[in-house]
């Protein structure tokens, strides 16, 4: 079976000032249709510039990255921008919902940039609503919600476009434990109706959640394999010469 | 994502920070009403030229002679003459001598104006007697010493029967034979109608020179040819072009309409300059709003929008802001008009309305709707231009 995802001997390097620093360091991994990945590692790891990458906000410096087979690298601003819109929902840690749209307003967005007629997009959008359990709160600003119920809507959103891969950047970092696990199981939902989904966090308890984890340190993947190896979680070298507290 | 949407966001964005808009759109709706009311003011000027200018006859050509006393000058006989031979453009002709004397009734001196003419001066300037009779002919002929006044003399000295008495021009005594219909529209002193027509036989033999001839035309539609014409026919007559002038009423105005044309647009030049504060001021705002909203800019791209789409959303914000502004300033021209029609009326007791045209609205609407896409390109260009992963990152 095709890779959905593919990471090719990604680097990347960002210029400061005078010195080049290094940010992912010759990365390779294959996500395939309907996995459940969790990208872990501390900050600084390059699962920030990871996050980038497949979310198409950004472009490796070497190496290829295929998504659905086409190959990233070489797209303008724009084809990225129609790759977003056709391809990825994101979910991030701080919601990201615009406060002035309502509820619906807001779960239409991606619909509107992919140029689909009103009607249909308010019908879509409600659908995608009603998954989420938000259908009787359309109407608000998503500032009369709570935490969790903005991250849900945002989920409704990234639902809405029926993407291929739902990339999901700390979705449960700014939300209390219970309602970061009410998150979680309906992640784990939308994986088990079929949907990829690929889930950043620096959080060992959230990674396992998933059913494979990628740990990323220095920029070089250190650890790929399933959530439930004793290795999965182990603390990390840096992290335990350093005294084991990044856990 | 369409026009019509973007409009819709860009009118939600306006309407939820009303203050900040309105403040934004002042330079707009000060330059587009300044622009309206200065036209319309120009509009109302030329109007009321041209209707006084009428009144004294767009047919008509006047001859000055400059040499007096010189080598050559042209007698009233010769000027009947080339008048005669140019018959197929040229009608009646009346020869207007000036007078320094002054006017006295009874033991009063006026300052009347007082002019020696033909027995068809006042058909040419369109007078008509209301009193009495005309200067005749054998007036002119027999050097009579007689005259016609304007109605504010018959009023004023008279107490409207002026006919038959009599007053004295320069010593000489003189008979009004007739009285001259009201021209305008309120008799005072040193107006139309205080005024005094004497023939100019009497006038030259009393110390008045002849300085000029009006001519009327058959028709204004060829009064180019007809200009023409006796032009061609005083320099045969002077060899020269030295010692005349033709000007016609027609001619003045239309120099006066360009000078009024040329002043207005000036004005509105300098009005045009708030326009441009005005646009500015708008980039100064959107420029703001695109830092402020980064990680709206942000969110939206990292959703899918293009470039162009950012870039549609801050021109049309920018274009709608303006055109709104243009509105309220248009709205605020016309009411700031009527106003200085009736201010103007009631000050200076004349009829000159600003009126507003058409034209220069559609003008100024149009020049603010350029100036919001125009202003709202560079902020525009700026959204659209932002990194996702930076705008995201914003707070």
């Amino acid at each position: 079976m095709r890779a959905l995802i593919e990471f090719q001997q990604v680097c990347k390097y960002y210029h400061m000032g005078d010195s080049t620093v290094t940010a992912a360091d010759h990365i390779s991994f294959q996500i395939s249709k309907g996995e459940f990945v969790a990208i872990v590692g501390s900050s600084g790891s390059g699962k920030s510039t990871c996050m980038n990458i497949i979310g198409c906000l950004d472009v490796p410096s070497e190496g290829t990255y295929l998504l659905d087979g086409r190959d990233v690298g070489q797209m303008n601003k724009n084809k990225l921008a129609e790759i977003r819109n056709e391809l990825l929902g994101f979910i991030f840690q701080q919601y990201n919902l615009l406060p002035k749209l309502n509820l619906l307003e807001n779960v239409e967005v991606p619909l509107m940039y992919a140029g689909v007629g009103k009607a249909e997009r308010r019908r879509r959008a409600m659908e995608s609503l009603e998954r989420v359990g938000l259908e009787d709160k359309w109407k608000h600003r998503p500032n009369q919600l709570s935490g969790g119920q903005q991250q849900r809507a945002s989920i409704a959103r990234a639902l809405v476009g029926r993407p291929a891969v739902i990339l999901a950047d700390e979705p449960t970092g700014a939300l209390d434990s219970r309602t970061g696990r009410e998150v979680l199981a309906l992640l784990q939902d939308l994986h088990a109706a079929g949907n990829t989904v690929v889930l950043i966090t620096h959080d060992n308890s959230i990674a396992v959640q998933a059913q494979r984890i990628i740990r990323l340190e220095d920029g070089r993947v250190v650890y790929d394999g399933p959530s439930d190896a004793p290795e999965a979680v182990v603390i990390p070298r840096a992290a335990r010469a350093k005294g084991g507290a990044a856990l | 994502m369409s026009i019509l949407e973007s409009l819709e966001l860009a009118l939600k964005n306006i309407v939820s920070s009303k203050t900040r808009t309105l403040l934004t759109m002042l330079g707009i709706i000060i330059g587009v009403a300044a622009v309206i009311i200065i036209v319309g003011l120009g509009n109302g000027l030329e109007g009321y030229v041209t209707d006084s200018f009428s009144d004294l006859g767009t047919d008509t050509l006047t001859v000055s002679v400059m040499s007096r006393g010189a080598t050559r000058t042209i007698d009233v006989e010769d000027m009947y003459g080339i008048v005669e031979e140019n018959s197929q453009y040229l009608d009646l002709c009346s020869p207007t001598a000036g007078m320094m004397g002054s006017v006295k009734i009874g033991s009063d001196t006026t300052s009347t104006s007082v002019s020696g003419v033909s027995e068809d001066y006042l058909a040419i300037k369109n007078y008509t007697i209301s009193k009495g009779r005309n200067l005749q002919y054998s007036d002119i002929l027999q050097r009579s010493r007689v005259c016609v006044v304007g109605a504010y003399v018959d009023q004023a000295y008279y107490g409207g029967s002026a006919v038959g008495q009599t007053l004295r021009v320069g010593g000489t005594s003189l008979t009004i034979v007739g009285v001259i219909e009201q021209q305008s529209e309120s008799l005072e002193e040193g107006g139309a109608d205080d005024c005094l027509f004497l023939p100019y036989s009497t006038a030259s033999r009393l110390s008045g020179q002849i300085s000029s001839f009006v001519v009327t035309v058959r028709s204004e539609d060829t009064l180019n040819e007809s200009k023409t014409a006796l032009e061609n026919a005083l320099y045969s007559f002077f060899e020269s072009d030295d010692f005349y002038t033709v000007t016609s009423m027609a001619q003045m105005l239309e120099t006066m309409t360009s000078m009024i044309n040329i002043l207005v647009c000036v004005l509105a030049g300098i009005a045009a300059i708030s326009l441009v504060v005005g646009g500015i001021g708008i980039m100064n705002i959107m420029l703001v709003s695109v830092t402020e909203r980064t990680r709206e800019i942000g969110i939206r791209k990292s959703l899918g929008a293009k470039e162009r789409y950012i870039m549609q959303q801050f021109v049309i914000e920018a274009a709608a802001t303006s055109a709104l502004g243009g509105v309220i300033g248009i709205l605020l021209g016309y009411i700031l008009s009527s106003a200085a029609s009736v201010v103007i009326t009631r000050a200076m007791e004349t009829t000159l309305t600003v009126a507003p045209t058409l034209g220069a609205v559609l003008l100024a609407f149009g020049i603010s709707v350029g100036i919001g896409v125009l202003f709202g390109y560079l902020p525009a260009k700026k959204a659209a231009k932002l990194n996702p992963i930076d705008a995201l990152r914003y707070d």
